[in-house]
């Protein structure tokens, strides 16, 4: 079994390491799937339903087939078949231009039978709403879940706390949006994708177009966010092959803004009726929630419930309901920003009626250890001791407020990478696996493991990833796996080939193994020392190249994390500022500080937005999203961004992921600092100056 | 978009004429607002007229009269200018918070005086709305927080430029320029509120129409002006309700006043009800909050705007305040 060793006596392991890619990026020399331009290639487009409920009686593409510069439509639904929400594809098109694809969906002819549609939650679940799926009801069965007696529970409440809290729909918004670039040459098909999961992606076309995988190569060099929404072709990827092979010329084929915000996935809301009750010595007794959410036209809605704390008794019960809107998809640490917020506030509620501090009460409930080093830590840093006794009492129209949220994500890595560490004669070293940089670095963090291994620096080690080529395959990067899953094999890969190397030149001089040292750039042979190179060019015509083999041992999971939020809420306005957000967040052992720390801010900045402005509209009268765009559809921008304290509670032990869990608790702390400072409780994410302002008023 | 022929006027005389009177014209400026509604088939000129290609427009020069702003002067051009941050703060505080810097970059004061609704029902492709020749308003009995509570019906758009509440507040006339030649009127005149024979205009511009310049009168002793937005995202938004004060005191006494407010009609909403309350009088915090009453007095809210009364009211008070501090 291999073991990391103290991390704190590397020189690089968990220390500050610049992004490898970083001055290509923000150079425009890095080359995302838009920025590929193959020769002779053609653009695709794809023409979208603007009604959210009908069954198409007629398609015509020939207006469109007739247009000069257009090469190719093909239909997306068959005549006859029922679409079911606003933006579903209808059919897609092939151009010299983007413009002439643009025009040529236009042109497509079709007509349809309208049927009753619902986008409207309360409406979907009313006895009176159209049933608009014919596979499952608008509303699934109920998932039932049941702990203790909670009617012993409740007798040993001395407080109960009822409410129902809610979330809306977020969007995953991804600044690249989903697409691919598809090119046959005979029977081979090489597509670049906006993807996070080369292999996974590969195997979904060769499955569609019932090729052998190895007749398809997925390459994604660069990706510009995925969030969890971009785990194979999907329908866009799929028809930008179909349209490349029938053209036989490379299509391009991005999703437009408003394809991408209604179609590519999202984070289904969640409405919470919720029952709780404690003890007044500050134990959590009883729990009962009903819940449910909607993800669209897809199932999955949920959330997680009772959620980090214990309780002895409880009783669950979710389910999902479907709208006529496009399905929600995984995002970023699916249901536990939603069981997060609601969680956060109700012991938030509790804890002030059994007139207990908030964050005193939670400890007492919450068994896990590293979450309580991290609530002192943050408390600390936040200044939990200025923080209002009485909850809204501070003089003044603008009031600040602090507020505390907790979160936990199991990330811990599994099997299924392989990764192959070369060493040239030259001196140059090769990483290359079959795992994608989603942004969180890991092309970065290879470089550092490998390095660590071999005594270089990252910049010395060319990493390969993000194309299944060489066939070394490794997983999706969901689920904060990436970095568990790949780091174990790329250490052992870089051991091995070490090995290698010091086997060979102890046979080359002939001295035991044990008498050569790699170390800091050079090697030392008894009482020689050869630089790196040097020594790599004793190979002469051979190459070291080494795989890597699982270790169970150089990984784990369960990431706890707690959050801090300072608000100042302005009650004239309702306006909410944010002054200071301190995240701490266990990390495991570290390899990069740096991109660890922009990995917690970025969680931070989502749940920023998911607080304070995201929230996709529905109209109920055309049945159309109103917000598909970037202007009414708010994510946070840098003035929505205060001060972001990221601690990496650094643990010091073996390597996990993070990515997911850094954006589940942001929500919770920031409601809970609302309502610190204006004493009045907003249940409702996002927090906006409508809801502010009306809460005040009823208050 | 679709397609349209693009002419490089090199005069200003020349526009009217190229405009013609068929509505089938546009003028483009910086493009911010139009580019954007051509790609979603919310316009569809068939020509565009270029004014860029015209030398000068964007001026701005201080006479014995006041202050010319050329309207192709960019909004970043007006936020930088050190007599407009002096004399016309108002001014500078409104196109400072416009959109975003790029958008301020490229945006100009013509353009931003000129931009149409934002009203999500008349920026959706699909919608037929009345604005764009349907018949009814989709806000009326749709989703409708960020919609008008005063001016509304039969559509209820708010208008969205930040400039113009300022620019009306301190008194700004506007020449425009046609076909008969050219004319010069108050700002305040230039809006209009929708009416039932039409509804789809926002102001008085002819099709063969532009704004050339707007004039500020020559700054009062003794005055100060501001704009308040509010919105929902600082980095980037349209006003939920904005404010533009222009207070001429006397100690704590406000001699004269104009109170303008955006975001809440379809046209810079003028509260003369707020002002009355004001004007002449020594501002208290209590007289603040008589004014910042009367000034909703009047206020028809939507099934999801009601919020914005509270907004408004709270904003004339805290506009008075700020004119005594």
């Amino acid at each position: 079994m291999a073991e990391w060793g103290e991390a704190r006596k590397s020189s690089l392991l968990g220390k500050y390491t610049q992004r490898l890619s970083g001055p290509q990026k923000v150079t425009g020399q890095a080359k995302y799937t838009f920025d590929i331009n193959r020769p002779g290639m053609l653009y695709g487009r794809i023409l979208r339903s603007h009604i959210p409920r009908g069954t198409l009686t007629a398609l015509d593409l020939s207006p469109a087939q007739q247009m000069p510069g257009v090469k190719a439509a093909i239909p997306l639904i068959e005549a006859g078949k029922e679409i079911r929400y606003e933006g579903q594809e209808i059919a897609a098109v092939a151009a010299d231009t983007k413009d002439i694809a643009a025009d040529a969906i236009r042109a497509i002819q079709f007509d349809y039978d309208p049927l009753d549609h619902v986008v409207d939650l309360g409406e979907a679940m009313s006895e009176s709403s159209p049933q608009i799926r014919d596979w499952e009801n608008n509303q699934s069965d109920r998932q039932i879940d049941e702990k203790g007696d909670l009617q012993a529970g409740w007798t040993t409440a001395d407080a109960v706390v009822e409410a129902t809290y809610s979330t809306e729909v977020q969007v995953h918004t991804c600044l690249e949006s989903h697409g691919h670039v598809a090119e046959w040459d005979g029977d081979q098909l090489t597509v670049w994708a906006s993807t996070q999961a080369v292999f996974g992606t590969r195997r979904d076309f060769a499955r569609h177009f019932e090729l052998p995988e190895d007749k398809v190569r997925v390459i994604t060099e660069h990706m510009g966010g995925g969030f969890g929404s971009k785990f194979g072709p999907g329908v866009e990827g799929r028809a930008a092959a179909k349209l490349a092979k029938e053209t036989g010329q490379p299509v391009k084929l991005m999703l437009t803004r408003k394809g991408e915000q209604n179609t590519a996935g999202n984070r289904p809301s969640m409405v919470q009726h919720v029952k709780a009750g404690a003890t007044k010595e500050g134990k959590l007794v009883a729990y009962e929630v009903s819940g449910y959410g909607t993800s669209g036209l897809g199932g999955g809605a949920g959330f997680t419930g009772p959620y980090v704390y214990q309780v002895p008794n409880y009783r669950t019960e979710k389910f999902n309901v479907a709208i006529n809107a496009g399905s929600g998809r995984a995002f970023r640490a699916p249901r536990h920003p939603q069981g997060a917020f609601a969680m956060d506030s109700l012991m938030d509620e509790l804890a002030e009626k059994i007139g207990m501090d908030s964050l005193e009460f939670r400890k007492l409930n919450d068994p896990n250890e590293i979450r309580h080093a991290e609530y002192d830590r943050g408390a600390e840093e936040i200044g939990w001791n200025r923080r209002q006794k009485v909850a809204g009492s501070a003089p003044g129209i603008q009031k600040r407020g602090i507020g505390v949220g907790s979160g936990q994500w199991g990330g811990g890595g599994g099997k299924g990478t392989k990764a192959r560490v070369n060493i040239n004669s030259d001196g140059t070293v090769e990483a290359v696996t079959g795992t994608q940089d989603l942004g969180t670095g890991i092309r970065t963090a290879i470089a550092i493991i490998v390095a660590d291994e071999l005594g270089l620096q990252p910049t010395d080690i060319t990493v390969k990833i993000g194309d299944t080529l060489p066939g070394l395959p490794s997983g999706g990067s969901g689920g904060s796996q990436t970095t568990p899953s790949v780091s174990p094999v790329v250490k052992t890969a870089a051991m091995a080939a070490k090995e290698s190397l010091i086997n060979h030149l102890a046979e080359k001089v002939n001295v035991a193994a044990d008498e050569v040292v790699i170390k800091e750039g050079s090697v030392t042979i008894g009482n020689n020392q050869l630089s790196w190179k040097e020594a790599a060019s004793t190979l002469g015509m051979e190459t070291i190249s080494e795989e890597g083999s699982w270790d169970e041992n150089l990984r784990e999971g369960g990431a706890a994390g707690a959050q801090f939020a300072e608000v100042e809420v302005d009650t004239e306005t309702g306006q909410v500022k944010l002054i200071k957000i301190v995240a701490v967040q266990d990390c495991g052992l570290i390899i990069n500080r740096l991109a660890t720390e922009s990995q917690i801010n970025g969680g931070v900045i989502g749940g920023i937005g998911y607080a304070l402005l995201e929230d996709r509209i529905m109209d109920g009268q055309t049945g159309r999203s109103l917000n598909s765009n970037l202007i009414d559809y708010k994510v946070a921008g840098a003035q929505e961004i205060p001060e972001i304290r990221a601690i990496a509670h650094d643990t010091d032990r073996k390597v996990t992921g993070i990515g997911e869990p850094v954006t589940i608790p942001t929500a919770g702390a920031i409601a809970n600092a609302v309502y610190n400072a204006i004493g009045v409780r907003v249940r409702s994410l996002p927090i906006t100056p409508d809801k502010v302002l009306t809460a005040l008023e009823e208050a | 978009m679709e397609k349209f022929s693009y002419i490089n006027p090199a005069r200003l005389e020349q526009v009217p004429g190229l405009l013609k009177d068929d509505w089938q014209s546009k003028v483009i400026a910086g493009g911010t607002d139009l580019v954007g509604e051509m790609k979603d088939y919310i316009e569809s000129p068939k020509r565009l007229i270029n004014l860029k290609s015209i030398p000068g427009l964007d001026q701005i020069s201080a006479d014995d009269g006041g202050l010319t702003i050329g309207a192709m002067a960019t909004l970043t051009d007006i936020t930088e200018h050190s007599e407009i941050q002096k004399n016309y703060t108002a001014l500078a505080e409104a196109a400072g918070v416009v959109a975003s810097p790029q958008i301020r970059n490229v945006g100009t004061l013509g353009g931003n005086l000129c931009q149409r609704p934002r009203c999500w029902y008349y920026r959706d492709p699909d919608t037929d709305c009345l604005k764009k020749g349907g018949n009814m308003c989709y806000a009326l009995s749709g989703l409708n927080k960020y919609n008008a509570i005063f001016g509304g019906g039969p559509n209820y758009i708010v208008h969205p430029s930040d400039t113009a509440p300022a620019l009306v507040a301190l008194g700004a006339d506007v020449t425009i320029l046609g076909a008969g030649g050219q004319r010069t009127i108050p700002l305040e005149n230039f809006f209009i509120l929708p009416t039932v024979a039409n509804p789809y205009r926002e102001n008085i511009l002819e099709p063969n129409e532009i704004i050339t310049q707007i004039h500020l009168p020559k700054p009062i002793a003794n005055t100060t002006s501001f704009y308040i937005k509010l919105r929902e995202r600082s980095s980037f938004d349209f006003a939920l309700v904005s404010l533009a004060g222009v207070f001429q005191m006397q100690g704590k006494k406000c001699q004269d006043l104009s109170l303008i407010l955006g975001g809440v009609a379809p046209a810079p909403w003028r509260s003369n009800e707020a002002e009355q309350v004001l004007r002449g009088q020594v501002i208290s915090d209590d007289l603040g909050e008589r004014a910042g009453k009367a000034a909703v007095k009047n206020a028809d809210p939507m099934s999801d705007n009601a919020y914005k009364v509270t907004l408004t009211q709270n904003l004339v008070k805290r506009a008075a305040v700020m004119a005594v501090s």
